[in-house]
C-alpha cells in the first residue's frame, strides 16, 4: 500500500471540505471495497478521509412511505433491522447476502454506492425500487445516480447521507454469487415498486440497469412465466474469467425468474 | 511518518506507533507480536485474520490500524481462560475441526460471533456464515461439527 494522510472527519462538512479542495483525497467509509484497492496499490490518495467518526449517519429508520437508511448504516444492520424486515422485507434479505458476515460488519449502504462496483448488489435495490439518494447536496433518484462503471453522479465533494426506499408490493432478489467473493455475478431486483414493476440488473453489465421489456410483462402479469421468455441481448456485458456475456445474459433471464418466484 | 494508537487488545490497554497505512492484522502480528491471527489471502476473502473489534467480527486485514483507536479488539490469544481452553477451542480439539489449523483462528473468531448471534444455530446457517472462512485443507465438515458441539457447550 502506498502511504498517504488519514483524517478522522468529525462531520460531513468537514469530509466534503477535504475532498472539494484535493481531488486526490479519497473518503472512507466501510473500506471493504477501498482498503483491499489500496492493498493493490490501484489507488494512491493523498489523504484516506474516514467517515466512521461522524456521528448521525447510521440511523435506520422507516415510517408509512418507506424505510430511510443512514449512509453509513452496516450491511449487516440493515439486515437485522426489524424496521426494513416489516417494511422492504426484500431490502432486508439483499442485505443479508452480501458479501460475508465481516463485510457485512464494516461495509456500508453509502459506500457501496458511491462506489457503484457493477457486482455491488445495492445498486440493484435502489433501482428496482426507485430509490431517492440523499447528499450534503441534493436528493438524486436512483435512476439517475448511477451513471456507468464504477462512476456516480457525485460530485468530488457530493457525500451520500442516507438512501430512502419507497414501500413497495411484491419484491424480491435473487443473485448468482460468486463463490469466493459473494459478489453477484448476476443479480436481478424485482418490485412492485412504487411507481410501478421495476427489473434492476446487477453484475451483468458495466452498471446497474432496467429491463422494460421484462417490466412491462410483470405488470401485465405478475408471475415467473411471464419473464421466461424474455432474453437479453449479451453484448455490452462483462465478460470475466467467472462468466462469459453469453452466460450472464442467460442468468438474468433466470434470476428475474426466481426472483419473482421468490416473491410470491 | 508515524502515529500512536491506543487500544485495549484482550484486555490490555496497548499502544504501538503505526503509519496511516499500517493494516490491523500488521500491528497486531508484528507491532503486538500476537501471531495468532493469520494472513491467508491478505485479499479480504478467507476469514483467517478475523478478529472482534467492538465484539463483532471484522476482517483485520482489512481495516487501519489507526481506525483501532480506541477500540476493544479480542484476538484468539485472549479467548481461553490462561490454560483452559474456551469451550469453543475445547469443541475445535475434540471434533479434529482442523486439518493444517491455518484458518482455525479465524473460523473459531468467526463461530463466537455466530453464537453470540445465534446461540441455537443450525447446520446450514453454521455453514451459512462461514461464508467468509475459508479452508484451503477443504475440512469444512468437522468445523461444522465443533461449531455445532462448541455452541451447545456455551448453551451450557
Amino acid at each position: 500500500m502506498y502511504n498517504f494522510e488519514y483524517k478522522k472527519a468529525g462531520s460531513v462538512d468537514e469530509a466534503a471540505g477535504i475532498v472539494g479542495a484535493d481531488d486526490e483525497a479519497k473518503l472512507l467509509a466501510g473500506g471493504m471495497t477501498y482498503i483491499p484497492t489500496l492493498k493493490q496499490r490501484l489507488a494512491a490518495p493523498t489523504t484516506v478521509v474516514d467517515l466512521n467518526g461522524v456521528g448521525g449517519l447510521d440511523g435506520i429508520s422507516a415510517d408509512g412511505n418507506g424505510v430511510t437508511v443512514g449512509a453509513m448504516a452496516r450491511h449487516a444492520a440493515v439486515a437485522a433491522s426489524a424496521e426494513v424486515a416489516a417494511a422492504i422485507p426484500a431490502l432486508a434479505d439483499l442485505a443479508s447476502h452480501i458479501g460475508d458476515p465481516q463485510v457485512r460488519n464494516r461495509g456500508t449502504i453509502g459506500g457501496s454506492i458511491a462506489n457503484n462496483d457493477p457486482a455491488a448488489d445495492y445498486p440493484a435495490a435502489l433501482v428496482g425500487l426507485g430509490a431517492t439518494v440523499q447528499t450534503n447536496k441534493r436528493a438524486v433518484a436512483a435512476d439517475d445516480f448511477f451513471t456507468g462503471l464504477f462512476e456516480t453522479a457525485l460530485g468530488q465533494d457530493e457525500i451520500v447521507t442516507s438512501v430512502s426506499f419507497p414501500r413497495a408490493g411484491k419484491a424480491a432478489y435473487m443473485k448468482f454469487p460468486n463463490p469466493a467473493s459473494r459478489y453477484a455475478i448476476v443479480g436481478v431486483f424485482v418490485a412492485q415498486a412504487a411507481d410501478g414493476v421495476r427489473v434492476a440488473v446487477t453484475g451483468a453489465g458495466p452498471c446497474v440497469f432496467r429491463v422494460a421489456e421484462m417490466e412491462a410483462a410483470l405488470a401485465a402479469s405478475w408471475s415467473a412465466d411471464a419473464v421466461a421468455g424474455i432474453g437479453i441481448s449479451a453484448d455490452g456485458l462483462n465478460e470475466d474469467i467467472h462468466a462469459s456475456a453469453e452466460y450472464r445474459a442467460h442468468l438474468v433471464t433466470v434470476m428475474a425468474k426466481r426472483a419473482v418466484a421468490k416473491a410470491g | 511518518m508515524t502515529v500512536s494508537v491506543s487500544l485495549t487488545v484482550n484486555g490490555e490497554a496497548v499502544s504501538a506507533d503505526v503509519e496511516p497505512r499500517t493494516l490491523l492484522v500488521q500491528m497486531l502480528r508484528e507491532g503486538l507480536g500476537l501471531t495468532g491471527t493469520h494472513v491467508g489471502c491478505d485479499t479480504s476473502q478467507c476469514g483467517a485474520c478475523v478478529v472482534h473489534v467492538d465484539g463483532e467480527s471484522v476482517k483485520a486485514c482489512t481495516m487501519l490500524a489507526i481506525q483501532a483507536e480506541g477500540a476493544d479488539v479480542k484476538t484468539i490469544e485472549g479467548v481461553a481462560d490462561g490454560d483452559t481452553l474456551h469451550p469453543m477451542q475445547q469443541a475445535f480439539h475434540e471434533n479434529h475441526g482442523l486439518q493444517c489449523g491455518f484458518c482455525t483462528p479465524g473460523m473459531i473468531m468467526s463461530a463466537l460471533d455466530l453464537v453470540k448471534n445465534n446461540p441455537d444455530p443450525t447446520e446450514r446457517e453454521i455453514r451459512e456464515w462461514l461464508e467468509g472462512n475459508l479452508c484451503r485443507c477443504t475440512g469444512y465438515h468437522n468445523i461444522v461439527k465443533s461449531i455445532d458441539a462448541g455452541a451447545r457447550a456455551m448453551r451450557g
